[in-house]
């Protein structure tokens, strides 16, 4: 009685202690694992666009459409960012009035370095994006901030997207709980419904690449952040990161929020990450 | 004659001020009501980081309406803004969890 008992007893802590086991290794629902998100986020558009070539994606519609693409191509010959390239050249090299420029504020002075933004840093606790660390630069060195969605800064990064063309992205997130946290908030961010029209940025960007919303292509969410800054002739001129998030939001009608606030800087971090390996291809042109 | 016709007519712009000035206090408290509920509830929204443009642009309708003494404007585009801006307090509760489901997996 008394073996069949401790048999049984056995038998229950073994099966308690398996299960114990099983419920640890399973992730949880709500496991945050960006390398399986980003897997995941590839296949999902290369098994949608069977024939556009992996590299391709960063060319947003027209990856998707072969008329745009011609067009775009001829564009290309005399590429209508090609005087921001030019203004940011000389921004990127002229002295501030300490005598430093923008190369003593970066690695490898500045150049051939857009695929490593943005980046986490431990030491601030938040994600530190390219525009961000400009304007950092400038206020460290006594010069005041550029407007994040206006010209100069789309110059500038304009420049040091240029100086890293073809460079893959490579964007790191270290096993930070915070630097997941801001991963998870950038993807929560992006997949989040808002506006009166009710769209999510994955409502044009995942479910609707090239499709047309009125004129436009639609550009696919892999690799769109590759070719920023970008030429719209739509705006008539250069735009962000940060003036393409504000208008998304805008013509969803939304309240945009601030220019590289947490939630934009997150939500760059995330696309950005999920884009890693695809090259650099900014600055950009788009209609 | 003169007199009696100078004093019916003034009786009469009596009463009718009389009459059109409480209408146009309740018209005033009215809009009040409605554009202190409309501000609560895109306050709200924004404590949610989810206000709508339209929202913000019918409370500023409402206040131009308003200043302009326009109160039956000013009270459709307070409540329009109040209805708004509880759809966006909707949207943004509802998607607390709800973007789950659009995940890439």
């Amino acid at each position: 009685m008394r073996a069949r008992f401790a048999i049984s007893l056995a038998s229950a802590v073994l099966l308690l202690g398996a299960f114990a086991v099983i419920v640890r290794a399973a992730p949880g629902a709500d496991a945050v694992d960006p390398a399986a998100d980003a897997k995941a986020f590839r296949d999902y558009f290369v098994k949608r666009f069977p024939n556009v070539k992996l590299e391709d994606f960063v060319n947003g519609p027209y990856s998707m459409n072969e008329d745009m693409r011609r067009q775009w191509q001829e564009k290309e010959e005399f590429p209508p960012y090609e005087f921001a390239l030019e203004a940011g050249k000389e921004m990127f090299s002229k002295p501030f009035k300490n005598g430093k420029t923008y190369a003593d504020c970066f690695e490898n002075g500045g150049i051939g370095i857009r695929q490593n933004y943005p980046y986490f840093d431990a030491k601030e606790g938040e994600v530190i994006t390219l525009e961000l660390a400009l304007n950092r630069c400038r206020e460290a060195n006594g010069e005041a901030p550029l407007s994040y969605v206006k010209d100069d800064m789309a110059s500038l990064t304009a420049y040091m997207a240029f100086t890293s063309r073809g460079k893959p992205f490579d964007i790191k997130i270290p096993n930070d709980p915070r630097a997941l946290a801001a991963y998870e908030n950038g993807k929560r961010y992006f997949y989040t419904r808002r506006g009166q029209l009710n769209f999510s940025c994955a409502s044009c960007h995942v479910q609707s690449p090239g499709e047309r919303l009125r004129a436009e292509t639609l550009a696919p969410a892999l690799g769109i952040l590759n070719a920023m800054p970008i030429y719209r002739s739509e705006w008539a001129g250069m735009g962000t990161i940060s003036r393409r998030f504000v208008t998304c939001n805008s013509q969803t009608r939304a309240v945009p929020e601030e220019p590289q606030s947490e939630d934009y800087r997150d939500l760059e971090y995330f696309l950005s990450y999920v884009s890693n390996g695809l090259p650099v291809a900014g600055p950009g042109a788009r209609p | 004659m003169m007199r009696a016709a100078i004093k019916g007519a003034m009786l009469a712009a009596c009463l009718l001020i009389a009459v059109a000035v409480p209408a146009r206090a309740a018209l005033e408290a009215d809009f009040k009501a409605a554009y202190a509920a409309a501000e609560a509830a895109e306050k709200e929204a924004g404590a949610l980081r989810n206000q709508w443009i339209t929202a913000e642009a019918q409370l500023k309708a409402a206040k131009q309406a308003a200043d302009k003494g326009d109160f039956d404007t000013a009270t459709a585009s307070a409540r329009e803004a109040e209805a708004l801006a509880k759809a966006s307090i909707f949207q943004a509760t509802s998607e607390k969890e709800r973007w789950k489901d659009a995940e890439i997996h």
